[in-house]
Protein backbone atom coordinates (compact mmCIF):
# COMPACT_ATOMS: atom_id res chain seq x y z
CA UNK A 1 0.00 0.00 0.00
CA UNK A 2 2.83 2.45 0.76
CA UNK A 3 3.73 2.11 -2.52
CA UNK A 4 1.00 3.65 -4.07
CA UNK A 5 1.01 6.77 -1.72
CA UNK A 6 0.75 9.77 -3.20
CA UNK A 7 4.96 10.74 -3.99
CA UNK A 8 6.19 14.30 -2.77
CA UNK A 9 8.19 15.22 -5.58
CA UNK A 10 8.35 18.52 -7.26
CA UNK A 11 5.04 18.38 -9.09
CA UNK A 12 3.34 17.57 -6.01
CA UNK A 13 3.96 20.28 -4.16
CA UNK A 14 3.08 22.17 -6.58
CA UNK A 15 -0.25 20.93 -6.89
CA UNK A 16 -0.53 21.58 -3.13
CA UNK A 17 0.75 25.25 -3.21
CA UNK A 18 -1.90 25.90 -6.42
CA UNK A 19 -4.95 24.08 -4.29
CA UNK A 20 -4.01 26.71 -1.78
CA UNK A 21 -4.16 29.55 -4.18
CA UNK A 22 -7.83 27.80 -5.28
CA UNK A 23 -9.44 27.67 -1.96
CA UNK A 24 -7.75 30.98 -0.36
CA UNK A 25 -11.03 33.08 -1.37
CA UNK A 26 -12.62 30.35 -0.43
CA UNK A 27 -11.13 30.10 3.62
CA UNK A 28 -11.50 34.04 3.86
CA UNK A 29 -15.37 34.02 3.83
CA UNK A 30 -15.75 31.61 6.33
CA UNK A 31 -12.97 32.74 8.64
CA UNK A 32 -14.25 36.13 9.01
CA UNK A 33 -17.47 35.17 9.11
CA UNK A 34 -17.13 33.98 13.00
CA UNK A 35 -14.72 37.16 13.62
CA UNK A 36 -16.13 39.86 15.69
CA UNK A 37 -15.10 43.13 13.84
CA UNK A 38 -16.45 45.34 11.73
CA UNK A 39 -13.44 45.03 9.50
CA UNK A 40 -12.17 41.93 7.47
CA UNK A 41 -8.30 42.18 8.51
CA UNK A 42 -6.00 40.59 10.81
CA UNK A 43 -5.58 39.94 13.47
CA UNK A 44 -8.60 37.98 14.42
CA UNK A 45 -10.60 39.47 17.17
CA UNK A 46 -13.16 36.41 18.84
CA UNK A 47 -15.14 34.35 17.74
CA UNK A 48 -19.13 35.83 17.28
CA UNK A 49 -22.65 34.05 15.52
CA UNK A 50 -24.02 37.94 15.57
CA UNK A 51 -23.41 38.02 11.60
CA UNK A 52 -25.07 35.08 11.07
CA UNK A 53 -28.18 36.12 13.33
CA UNK A 54 -27.98 39.50 10.87
CA UNK A 55 -28.71 37.03 7.90
CA UNK A 56 -31.75 35.19 8.99
CA UNK A 57 -33.11 38.92 9.97
CA UNK A 58 -32.67 39.78 6.45
CA UNK A 59 -36.10 39.65 4.68
CA UNK A 60 -33.96 40.90 1.71
CA UNK A 61 -32.16 38.39 1.22
CA UNK A 62 -35.04 35.36 2.15
CA UNK A 63 -36.84 37.41 -0.78
CA UNK A 64 -34.34 37.17 -2.74
CA UNK A 65 -33.30 33.26 -1.89
CA UNK A 66 -36.89 32.22 -2.54
CA UNK A 67 -36.68 34.11 -5.87
CA UNK A 68 -33.60 32.47 -6.99
CA UNK A 69 -34.70 28.76 -6.03
CA UNK A 70 -37.77 29.47 -8.27
CA UNK A 71 -35.67 30.75 -11.07
CA UNK A 72 -33.23 27.66 -10.61
CA UNK A 73 -36.26 25.15 -10.30
CA UNK A 74 -37.63 26.30 -13.13
CA UNK A 75 -34.59 26.63 -15.85
CA UNK A 76 -32.74 23.03 -14.49
CA UNK A 77 -35.82 21.41 -15.71
CA UNK A 78 -36.87 23.28 -18.97
CA UNK A 79 -32.95 22.69 -19.35
CA UNK A 80 -32.83 19.18 -18.92
CA UNK A 81 -35.94 18.41 -20.75
CA UNK A 82 -34.35 20.27 -24.02
CA UNK A 83 -31.35 18.93 -23.07
CA UNK A 84 -32.64 15.20 -23.50
CA UNK A 85 -34.43 15.89 -26.67
CA UNK A 86 -31.98 17.17 -27.81
CA UNK A 87 -28.76 14.60 -26.97
CA UNK A 88 -31.31 11.66 -28.07
CA UNK A 89 -31.47 13.73 -31.32
CA UNK A 90 -27.96 13.79 -31.73
CA UNK A 91 -26.93 10.67 -30.54
CA UNK A 92 -29.84 8.33 -31.79
CA UNK A 93 -29.94 9.63 -35.49
CA UNK A 94 -28.70 9.72 -38.52
CA UNK A 95 -28.85 13.86 -39.08
CA UNK A 96 -27.75 16.26 -42.16
CA UNK A 97 -25.21 18.51 -40.39
CA UNK A 98 -25.16 17.09 -36.81
CA UNK A 99 -22.07 18.77 -35.90
CA UNK A 100 -23.12 21.93 -37.17
CA UNK A 101 -26.14 21.82 -35.18
CA UNK A 102 -24.77 20.94 -31.72
CA UNK A 103 -22.33 24.11 -32.18
CA UNK A 104 -25.05 26.01 -33.05
CA UNK A 105 -26.48 25.19 -29.82
CA UNK A 106 -23.20 26.01 -27.51
CA UNK A 107 -22.52 29.41 -29.15
CA UNK A 108 -24.39 30.89 -25.84
CA UNK A 109 -21.25 29.38 -24.52
CA UNK A 110 -18.53 31.80 -26.21
CA UNK A 111 -20.19 34.60 -26.22
CA UNK A 112 -18.92 37.55 -23.35
CA UNK A 113 -22.35 37.09 -21.03
CA UNK A 114 -22.76 41.02 -21.09
CA UNK A 115 -23.36 40.90 -24.72
CA UNK A 116 -26.05 38.08 -24.73
CA UNK A 117 -27.30 39.95 -21.60
CA UNK A 118 -27.91 43.02 -23.59
CA UNK A 119 -29.14 41.89 -26.36
CA UNK A 120 -31.66 39.91 -25.08
CA UNK A 121 -32.73 43.26 -22.66
CA UNK A 122 -32.88 45.46 -26.32
CA UNK A 123 -35.23 42.73 -27.58
CA UNK A 124 -37.51 42.61 -24.49
CA UNK A 125 -37.33 46.47 -23.73
CA UNK A 126 -38.27 46.89 -28.35
CA UNK A 127 -40.60 44.44 -28.17
CA UNK A 128 -42.31 45.44 -24.43
CA UNK A 129 -41.76 42.76 -22.62
CA UNK A 130 -41.56 43.43 -19.10
CA UNK A 131 -38.60 42.86 -17.12
CA UNK A 132 -39.42 40.09 -14.41
CA UNK A 133 -37.87 37.05 -13.28
CA UNK A 134 -39.30 35.43 -16.60
CA UNK A 135 -37.08 37.04 -18.68
CA UNK A 136 -34.12 36.23 -15.91
CA UNK A 137 -35.21 32.86 -16.56
CA UNK A 138 -35.17 33.00 -20.65
CA UNK A 139 -31.66 34.47 -20.37
CA UNK A 140 -30.70 31.47 -17.80
CA UNK A 141 -32.41 28.85 -19.73
CA UNK A 142 -30.09 30.16 -22.99
CA UNK A 143 -27.02 29.55 -20.88
CA UNK A 144 -28.03 26.29 -19.64
CA UNK A 145 -29.37 24.53 -22.42
CA UNK A 146 -25.56 23.58 -23.32
CA UNK A 147 -24.37 21.92 -20.49
CA UNK A 148 -27.71 19.69 -20.49
CA UNK A 149 -26.99 18.80 -23.91
CA UNK A 150 -22.93 17.79 -23.11
CA UNK A 151 -23.98 15.88 -20.07
CA UNK A 152 -26.60 13.97 -21.30
CA UNK A 153 -24.63 13.54 -24.61
CA UNK A 154 -21.87 11.61 -22.66
CA UNK A 155 -24.49 9.48 -21.02
CA UNK A 156 -26.33 8.82 -24.30
CA UNK A 157 -23.57 7.74 -26.37
CA UNK A 158 -22.27 5.63 -23.15
CA UNK A 159 -25.45 3.31 -23.77
CA UNK A 160 -25.88 0.06 -25.54
CA UNK A 161 -28.58 0.68 -27.88
CA UNK A 162 -29.46 -2.31 -28.35
CA UNK A 163 -31.31 -2.36 -25.12
CA UNK A 164 -33.67 0.06 -26.62
CA UNK A 165 -34.13 -1.96 -29.94
CA UNK A 166 -35.17 -4.88 -27.85
CA UNK A 167 -37.59 -2.92 -25.71
CA UNK A 168 -39.10 -2.15 -29.05
CA UNK A 169 -39.06 -5.63 -30.96
CA UNK A 170 -41.14 -7.10 -27.01
CA UNK A 171 -43.73 -4.81 -28.17
CA UNK A 172 -43.08 -1.72 -26.07
CA UNK A 173 -44.05 1.61 -27.74
CA UNK A 174 -41.54 4.87 -28.08
CA UNK A 175 -43.25 6.43 -25.34
CA UNK A 176 -43.05 2.77 -22.98
CA UNK A 177 -39.39 2.48 -24.43
CA UNK A 178 -38.44 5.64 -23.46
CA UNK A 179 -39.93 5.41 -19.82
CA UNK A 180 -39.03 1.96 -19.21
CA UNK A 181 -35.41 1.56 -20.53
CA UNK A 182 -33.80 5.04 -21.70
CA UNK A 183 -34.87 7.23 -18.69
CA UNK A 184 -33.67 4.53 -15.87
CA UNK A 185 -30.34 4.43 -18.09
CA UNK A 186 -29.50 7.83 -18.48
CA UNK A 187 -30.69 9.27 -14.94
CA UNK A 188 -27.59 9.87 -13.45
CA UNK A 189 -27.11 11.98 -16.36
CA UNK A 190 -30.56 13.63 -15.80
CA UNK A 191 -29.52 14.63 -11.95
CA UNK A 192 -26.11 15.49 -12.92
CA UNK A 193 -27.80 18.13 -15.55
CA UNK A 194 -30.09 19.07 -12.89
CA UNK A 195 -27.72 20.03 -10.48
CA UNK A 196 -24.98 21.89 -12.77
CA UNK A 197 -28.02 24.05 -14.41
CA UNK A 198 -29.57 24.86 -10.49
CA UNK A 199 -26.08 25.82 -9.60
CA UNK A 200 -25.43 27.64 -12.95
CA UNK A 201 -28.76 29.92 -12.71
CA UNK A 202 -28.42 30.52 -8.70
CA UNK A 203 -25.17 31.62 -9.33
CA UNK A 204 -25.69 33.32 -12.62
CA UNK A 205 -25.12 37.37 -12.14
CA UNK A 206 -24.61 39.57 -15.22
CA UNK A 207 -27.96 38.48 -17.06
CA UNK A 208 -29.77 38.79 -14.37
CA UNK A 209 -28.44 41.91 -13.77
CA UNK A 210 -30.04 43.14 -16.97
CA UNK A 211 -32.45 40.97 -17.06
CA UNK A 212 -34.72 41.36 -13.63
CA UNK A 213 -37.30 44.01 -13.11
CA UNK A 214 -37.99 44.78 -9.55
CA UNK A 215 -37.44 41.46 -8.09
CA UNK A 216 -33.99 40.38 -7.11
CA UNK A 217 -32.13 37.27 -7.20
CA UNK A 218 -29.75 36.36 -5.08
CA UNK A 219 -26.42 37.49 -6.63
CA UNK A 220 -28.32 40.79 -7.15
CA UNK A 221 -28.94 40.66 -3.53
CA UNK A 222 -25.33 40.55 -2.85
CA UNK A 223 -24.32 42.95 -5.20
CA UNK A 224 -26.65 45.15 -3.80
CA UNK A 225 -25.11 44.16 -0.13
CA UNK A 226 -21.31 44.68 -1.47
CA UNK A 227 -21.93 48.52 -1.14
CA UNK A 228 -22.47 49.02 2.26
CA UNK A 229 -19.13 47.62 4.52
CA UNK A 230 -21.39 47.48 7.64
CA UNK A 231 -23.06 45.05 5.83
CA UNK A 232 -19.60 42.86 4.94
CA UNK A 233 -19.37 40.55 7.42
CA UNK A 234 -22.86 39.33 7.01
CA UNK A 235 -21.95 38.99 3.60
CA UNK A 236 -19.40 36.90 4.46
CA UNK A 237 -21.55 34.46 6.21
CA UNK A 238 -23.90 33.91 3.76
CA UNK A 239 -20.61 33.57 1.33
CA UNK A 240 -19.80 30.59 4.16
CA UNK A 241 -23.21 28.95 4.08
CA UNK A 242 -23.40 29.15 0.64
CA UNK A 243 -19.46 26.80 0.31
CA UNK A 244 -20.76 24.63 2.54
CA UNK A 245 -24.30 24.17 0.89
CA UNK A 246 -22.73 23.64 -2.51
CA UNK A 247 -19.76 21.18 -1.14
CA UNK A 248 -22.80 19.23 -0.08
CA UNK A 249 -24.66 19.18 -3.27
CA UNK A 250 -21.43 18.05 -5.12
CA UNK A 251 -20.48 14.98 -3.15
CA UNK A 252 -24.22 14.28 -3.15
CA UNK A 253 -24.49 14.79 -7.19
CA UNK A 254 -20.66 12.46 -6.88
CA UNK A 255 -22.66 9.54 -4.66
CA UNK A 256 -25.28 9.48 -7.61
CA UNK A 257 -22.91 9.15 -10.30
CA UNK A 258 -20.97 6.76 -8.90
CA UNK A 259 -24.18 4.91 -8.13
CA UNK A 260 -25.22 5.28 -11.89
CA UNK A 261 -22.37 3.86 -12.96
CA UNK A 262 -22.56 1.20 -10.83
CA UNK A 263 -26.33 -0.05 -12.02
CA UNK A 264 -25.92 0.96 -15.21
CA UNK A 265 -22.11 0.04 -16.41
CA UNK A 266 -22.07 2.26 -19.15
CA UNK A 267 -20.42 -0.02 -22.23
CA UNK A 268 -21.46 -3.78 -22.29
CA UNK B 1 -32.28 5.00 -44.36
CA UNK B 2 -31.91 9.12 -44.56
CA UNK B 3 -34.62 11.10 -46.88
CA UNK B 4 -33.61 10.35 -50.38
CA UNK B 5 -35.94 13.69 -52.38
CA UNK B 6 -36.80 10.55 -54.99
CA UNK B 7 -38.48 8.99 -52.14
CA UNK B 8 -42.76 9.24 -52.90
CA UNK B 9 -44.12 11.18 -50.50
CA UNK B 10 -47.95 10.85 -50.60
CA UNK B 11 -49.81 13.87 -49.46
CA UNK B 12 -51.99 11.35 -47.30
CA UNK B 13 -51.67 12.09 -43.36
CA UNK B 14 -50.69 8.08 -43.36
CA UNK B 15 -47.98 8.84 -45.74
CA UNK B 16 -46.40 11.80 -44.30
CA UNK B 17 -46.10 9.60 -41.09
CA UNK B 18 -44.42 6.67 -43.09
CA UNK B 19 -41.86 8.76 -44.44
CA UNK B 20 -41.25 10.64 -41.19
CA UNK B 21 -40.74 7.09 -39.14
CA UNK B 22 -38.38 5.99 -41.90
CA UNK B 23 -36.63 8.97 -42.57
CA UNK B 24 -33.94 9.65 -39.62
CA UNK B 25 -33.16 13.05 -40.02
CA UNK B 26 -36.46 13.97 -40.13
CA UNK B 27 -37.02 12.32 -36.70
CA UNK B 28 -33.69 13.62 -35.19
CA UNK B 29 -34.54 16.88 -36.53
CA UNK B 30 -38.01 16.95 -34.82
CA UNK B 31 -36.63 15.90 -31.71
CA UNK B 32 -34.06 18.90 -31.97
CA UNK B 33 -35.87 21.47 -33.14
CA UNK B 34 -37.68 22.40 -29.57
CA UNK B 35 -34.09 23.08 -28.36
CA UNK B 36 -33.13 25.18 -31.83
CA UNK B 37 -35.85 27.19 -31.63
CA UNK B 38 -35.17 28.44 -28.23
CA UNK B 39 -31.89 29.47 -29.45
CA UNK B 40 -32.76 30.75 -31.96
CA UNK B 41 -35.49 33.11 -30.50
CA UNK B 42 -32.83 33.56 -27.55
CA UNK B 43 -29.47 34.14 -29.16
CA UNK B 44 -29.85 34.73 -32.92
CA UNK B 45 -33.00 37.04 -33.10
CA UNK B 46 -31.81 39.46 -30.38
CA UNK B 47 -28.00 39.63 -31.90
CA UNK B 48 -29.81 40.72 -34.86
CA UNK B 49 -32.11 43.79 -33.00
CA UNK B 50 -28.57 44.16 -31.57
CA UNK B 51 -26.79 44.53 -34.99
CA UNK B 52 -29.95 46.71 -36.26
CA UNK B 53 -30.22 48.86 -33.12
CA UNK B 54 -25.91 49.67 -33.63
CA UNK B 55 -26.98 51.56 -36.75
CA UNK B 56 -29.65 53.46 -35.21
CA UNK B 57 -29.13 57.23 -33.15
CA UNK B 58 -29.53 58.12 -29.63
CA UNK B 59 -31.29 61.47 -29.28
CA UNK B 60 -31.67 62.02 -25.59
CA UNK B 61 -34.15 59.42 -24.13
CA UNK B 62 -35.45 58.61 -28.21
CA UNK B 63 -33.80 56.82 -30.40
CA UNK B 64 -34.10 57.64 -33.93
CA UNK B 65 -34.64 54.57 -35.93
CA UNK B 66 -32.71 55.74 -39.40
CA UNK B 67 -29.75 53.85 -41.02
CA UNK B 68 -26.33 55.94 -39.53
CA UNK B 69 -22.64 54.88 -39.53
CA UNK B 70 -21.80 57.56 -36.49
CA UNK B 71 -21.54 54.83 -33.91
CA UNK B 72 -18.75 52.90 -35.59
CA UNK B 73 -16.99 56.04 -36.71
CA UNK B 74 -17.55 56.80 -32.98
CA UNK B 75 -15.37 53.79 -31.86
CA UNK B 76 -12.35 55.31 -34.54
CA UNK B 77 -12.93 58.92 -34.17
CA UNK B 78 -12.65 58.75 -30.00
CA UNK B 79 -9.57 56.74 -28.82
CA UNK B 80 -10.78 55.76 -25.51
CA UNK B 81 -13.04 53.09 -26.88
CA UNK B 82 -10.23 51.96 -28.88
CA UNK B 83 -7.79 51.96 -26.10
CA UNK B 84 -9.60 50.24 -23.78
CA UNK B 85 -10.97 47.19 -26.47
CA UNK B 86 -7.56 46.84 -26.97
CA UNK B 87 -6.68 46.98 -22.99
CA UNK B 88 -9.70 44.53 -22.98
CA UNK B 89 -8.24 42.13 -25.30
CA UNK B 90 -4.62 42.21 -23.93
CA UNK B 91 -5.54 41.73 -19.95
CA UNK B 92 -8.29 38.63 -21.36
CA UNK B 93 -5.21 37.37 -23.27
CA UNK B 94 -2.74 37.65 -20.52
CA UNK B 95 -5.08 36.01 -17.75
CA UNK B 96 -5.64 33.33 -20.35
CA UNK B 97 -1.89 32.60 -20.58
CA UNK B 98 -1.25 32.68 -16.74
CA UNK B 99 -4.17 31.05 -15.86
CA UNK B 100 -3.18 27.98 -18.40
CA UNK B 101 0.15 27.81 -17.48
CA UNK B 102 -0.67 27.09 -14.05
CA UNK B 103 -3.42 24.82 -14.46
CA UNK B 104 -1.22 22.30 -16.84
CA UNK B 105 1.37 21.01 -14.20
CA UNK B 106 -1.67 20.68 -12.26
CA UNK B 107 -3.80 18.74 -14.51
CA UNK B 108 -0.47 16.98 -15.53
CA UNK B 109 -0.35 15.50 -12.01
CA UNK B 110 -3.68 14.57 -11.73
CA UNK B 111 -3.38 12.55 -15.23
CA UNK B 112 -0.06 11.15 -14.86
CA UNK B 113 0.87 11.06 -11.28
CA UNK B 114 -2.35 10.35 -8.92
CA UNK B 115 -3.03 6.54 -8.84
CA UNK B 116 -6.04 6.17 -6.72
CA UNK B 117 -8.90 8.54 -6.79
CA UNK B 118 -8.25 11.33 -9.50
CA UNK B 119 -11.74 11.95 -9.36
CA UNK B 120 -11.60 13.02 -5.96
CA UNK B 121 -8.98 15.12 -6.84
CA UNK B 122 -11.05 16.35 -9.71
CA UNK B 123 -13.78 17.09 -7.50
CA UNK B 124 -10.93 19.03 -5.06
CA UNK B 125 -10.05 20.81 -7.84
CA UNK B 126 -13.76 22.02 -8.74
CA UNK B 127 -15.41 22.57 -5.15
CA UNK B 128 -14.08 26.53 -4.65
CA UNK B 129 -15.63 26.90 -7.99
CA UNK B 130 -19.32 25.60 -6.76
CA UNK B 131 -19.58 29.00 -4.71
CA UNK B 132 -20.76 32.16 -5.38
CA UNK B 133 -18.69 33.96 -8.70
CA UNK B 134 -19.60 37.50 -7.25
CA UNK B 135 -18.73 36.52 -3.88
CA UNK B 136 -15.16 34.91 -5.00
CA UNK B 137 -14.35 37.88 -6.96
CA UNK B 138 -15.57 39.95 -3.83
CA UNK B 139 -13.17 38.00 -1.80
CA UNK B 140 -10.32 39.17 -3.81
CA UNK B 141 -10.91 42.47 -3.35
CA UNK B 142 -11.27 41.70 0.38
CA UNK B 143 -7.97 39.79 0.44
CA UNK B 144 -6.07 42.58 -1.98
CA UNK B 145 -7.37 45.21 -0.43
CA UNK B 146 -5.57 48.38 1.70
CA UNK B 147 -7.01 47.57 5.11
CA UNK B 148 -7.33 44.01 3.67
CA UNK B 149 -6.24 40.04 4.55
CA UNK B 150 -2.57 40.37 2.58
CA UNK B 151 -1.89 43.93 4.04
CA UNK B 152 -2.97 43.32 8.03
CA UNK B 153 -1.82 40.66 7.89
CA UNK B 154 1.78 41.27 6.89
CA UNK B 155 1.74 44.55 9.35
CA UNK B 156 0.69 41.93 12.12
CA UNK B 157 3.90 39.80 11.52
CA UNK B 158 5.85 43.13 11.56
CA UNK B 159 7.10 42.41 8.15
CA UNK B 160 5.62 46.15 6.64
CA UNK B 161 4.46 48.85 8.16
CA UNK B 162 2.78 50.57 5.45
CA UNK B 163 0.15 48.87 3.57
CA UNK B 164 0.86 48.14 0.54
CA UNK B 165 -0.86 49.81 -2.60
CA UNK B 166 -0.24 48.15 -5.60
CA UNK B 167 -2.16 45.59 -4.56
CA UNK B 168 -5.66 46.14 -5.68
CA UNK B 169 -7.39 48.58 -8.32
CA UNK B 170 -5.35 47.53 -11.44
CA UNK B 171 -5.18 45.08 -14.12
CA UNK B 172 -2.54 42.39 -12.15
CA UNK B 173 -5.49 42.75 -9.49
CA UNK B 174 -7.82 41.87 -12.62
CA UNK B 175 -5.57 38.95 -13.80
CA UNK B 176 -4.40 37.32 -10.24
CA UNK B 177 -8.60 37.32 -9.70
CA UNK B 178 -9.50 35.76 -13.01
CA UNK B 179 -6.72 33.66 -13.03
CA UNK B 180 -8.48 32.32 -10.07
CA UNK B 181 -12.22 32.24 -10.91
CA UNK B 182 -11.10 30.48 -14.44
CA UNK B 183 -9.23 28.14 -13.55
CA UNK B 184 -11.41 25.11 -13.29
CA UNK B 185 -12.76 25.93 -16.71
CA UNK B 186 -8.85 25.56 -17.50
CA UNK B 187 -7.95 22.20 -15.40
CA UNK B 188 -10.92 20.23 -16.78
CA UNK B 189 -9.99 20.34 -20.47
CA UNK B 190 -6.47 19.93 -20.08
CA UNK B 191 -6.73 16.86 -17.91
CA UNK B 192 -9.16 15.32 -20.35
CA UNK B 193 -6.52 15.42 -23.18
CA UNK B 194 -3.81 14.17 -20.85
CA UNK B 195 -6.21 11.15 -19.24
CA UNK B 196 -6.36 10.31 -23.50
CA UNK B 197 -3.25 10.44 -24.50
CA UNK B 198 -2.18 6.39 -25.22
CA UNK B 199 0.72 5.76 -22.28
CA UNK B 200 2.59 3.75 -24.67
CA UNK B 201 3.45 6.23 -26.97
CA UNK B 202 5.12 8.21 -24.19
CA UNK B 203 6.97 4.46 -23.45
CA UNK B 204 7.92 4.58 -26.91
CA UNK B 205 9.57 8.13 -27.08
CA UNK B 206 11.35 6.95 -24.04
CA UNK B 207 12.05 3.44 -25.02
CA UNK B 208 13.48 4.89 -28.14
CA UNK B 209 15.99 6.97 -26.37
CA UNK B 210 14.19 10.22 -25.84
CA UNK B 211 14.80 12.05 -22.60
CA UNK B 212 11.80 12.73 -20.19
CA UNK B 213 11.33 16.81 -21.13
CA UNK B 214 11.85 16.07 -24.81
CA UNK B 215 9.57 13.14 -24.56
CA UNK B 216 7.15 16.21 -22.59
CA UNK B 217 7.96 18.43 -25.58
CA UNK B 218 7.32 16.09 -28.42
CA UNK B 219 4.94 13.61 -27.64
CA UNK B 220 2.82 14.59 -24.31
CA UNK B 221 2.53 18.59 -25.31
CA UNK B 222 1.36 17.95 -28.90
CA UNK B 223 -1.11 15.18 -27.83
CA UNK B 224 -3.14 17.33 -25.06
CA UNK B 225 -3.02 20.86 -27.14
CA UNK B 226 -6.39 20.09 -28.14
CA UNK B 227 -7.46 20.57 -24.49
CA UNK B 228 -4.69 23.35 -24.02
CA UNK B 229 -6.84 25.39 -27.13
CA UNK B 230 -10.29 24.37 -25.53
CA UNK B 231 -9.33 26.15 -22.40
CA UNK B 232 -8.24 29.19 -23.84
CA UNK B 233 -11.13 29.45 -25.61
CA UNK B 234 -13.14 28.65 -22.90
CA UNK B 235 -11.30 31.18 -20.92
CA UNK B 236 -10.60 33.66 -23.56
CA UNK B 237 -14.03 34.82 -24.97
CA UNK B 238 -15.88 35.02 -22.10
CA UNK B 239 -13.41 36.95 -19.99
CA UNK B 240 -12.94 39.91 -22.45
CA UNK B 241 -16.88 40.87 -21.55
CA UNK B 242 -16.31 40.49 -17.96
CA UNK B 243 -17.83 43.10 -15.58
CA UNK B 244 -17.87 42.24 -12.16
CA UNK B 245 -14.36 41.30 -11.69
CA UNK B 246 -12.74 44.83 -13.15
CA UNK B 247 -15.67 47.04 -11.30
CA UNK B 248 -14.86 45.27 -7.72
CA UNK B 249 -10.80 45.12 -7.78
CA UNK B 250 -10.04 46.52 -11.57
CA UNK B 251 -10.04 50.62 -10.19
CA UNK B 252 -9.73 53.06 -12.88
CA UNK B 253 -6.80 51.61 -14.44
CA UNK B 254 -8.65 47.97 -15.00
CA UNK B 255 -11.52 49.20 -16.68
CA UNK B 256 -12.35 46.94 -19.60
CA UNK B 257 -15.20 47.02 -22.62
CA UNK B 258 -17.62 45.34 -20.42
CA UNK B 259 -18.04 48.37 -17.97
CA UNK B 260 -18.30 51.04 -20.95
CA UNK B 261 -20.68 48.75 -22.77
CA UNK B 262 -22.76 48.48 -19.63
CA UNK B 263 -22.32 52.05 -18.67
CA UNK B 264 -23.83 52.87 -21.75
CA UNK B 265 -26.96 50.70 -21.14
CA UNK B 266 -26.79 52.77 -17.71
CA UNK B 267 -25.48 56.26 -16.91
CA UNK B 268 -24.56 56.82 -20.24
CA UNK B 269 -27.69 56.27 -21.85
CA UNK B 270 -26.64 55.76 -25.23
CA UNK B 271 -28.16 52.15 -26.54
CA UNK B 272 -26.40 52.34 -30.14
CA UNK B 273 -23.15 53.68 -29.17
CA UNK B 274 -23.49 50.66 -26.52
CA UNK B 275 -24.74 48.19 -29.20
CA UNK B 276 -22.33 48.88 -32.00
CA UNK B 277 -19.20 48.68 -28.96
CA UNK B 278 -20.98 44.71 -28.31
CA UNK B 279 -21.02 44.25 -32.16
CA UNK B 280 -17.28 45.66 -32.34
CA UNK B 281 -16.01 43.69 -29.09
CA UNK B 282 -17.59 40.64 -30.61
CA UNK B 283 -16.34 40.67 -34.05
CA UNK B 284 -12.72 41.52 -32.52
CA UNK B 285 -12.71 38.72 -30.30
CA UNK B 286 -14.06 36.25 -33.23
CA UNK B 287 -11.01 37.64 -35.05
CA UNK B 288 -8.77 36.94 -32.19
CA UNK B 289 -9.97 33.46 -32.12
CA UNK B 290 -8.81 32.85 -35.50
CA UNK B 291 -5.62 34.08 -35.29
CA UNK B 292 -5.16 31.85 -32.32
CA UNK B 293 -6.60 28.79 -34.13
CA UNK B 294 -4.09 29.49 -37.17
CA UNK B 295 -1.58 30.09 -34.87
CA UNK B 296 -1.37 26.37 -33.26
CA UNK B 297 -2.75 24.46 -37.09
CA UNK B 298 0.89 26.31 -37.91
CA UNK B 299 2.46 25.61 -35.00
CA UNK B 300 1.42 22.10 -35.55
CA UNK B 301 1.93 21.43 -39.17
CA UNK B 302 5.63 23.39 -37.91
CA UNK B 303 6.01 20.14 -35.16
CA UNK B 304 4.36 17.58 -36.47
Amino acid sequence: MAATRLKLNGLGLYAIAYLGFLYLPVAVLPVFSFNDSQYVAFPLKGFTLRWYDELADSYGLLNALGNSIRVALCVSVLSTVLGVFAAKAVTRYRMHGRGGLIGFIMVPLVIPEIILGISLLMTFSLSDVRLSLVTVGIGHLLLCVPFSMLVLISRMEGFDRSMEEAARDLGENAWGTFWRVTFPIIFPGVVASLLLTFTISFDEFVLAFFLSGSDATLPLHIWSQLRFPERLPSVLSLGAIIVVASTIVVFVAEFVRRRGVQLAPPRA
Amino acid sequence: MSASPSEPVRATRGGVRVWFMRSESARGYALLSPTLVVVVLGLIFPIVILTTLSFWKQDYVDIIRTFTLENYSAFFEKKIYYLILYRSIRISAFVTLVTIVLAYPLAYFIAFHVQKNKIMWIILVTIPFWTSYLLRVFAWKVILGYNGVINSGLISLGLISEPLEFLLYNPTAVVITLAHAWAAVAILPIYVSLEKIDRSLIEAARDLGESAFMTFVRVTLPLSLPGVIAASLLVFIPTVGEYVTPTLVGGTRGIMIGNIIQSMFGKALNWPLGAALSIISMLTVTLAVCVLLGGTRWFRKKVG
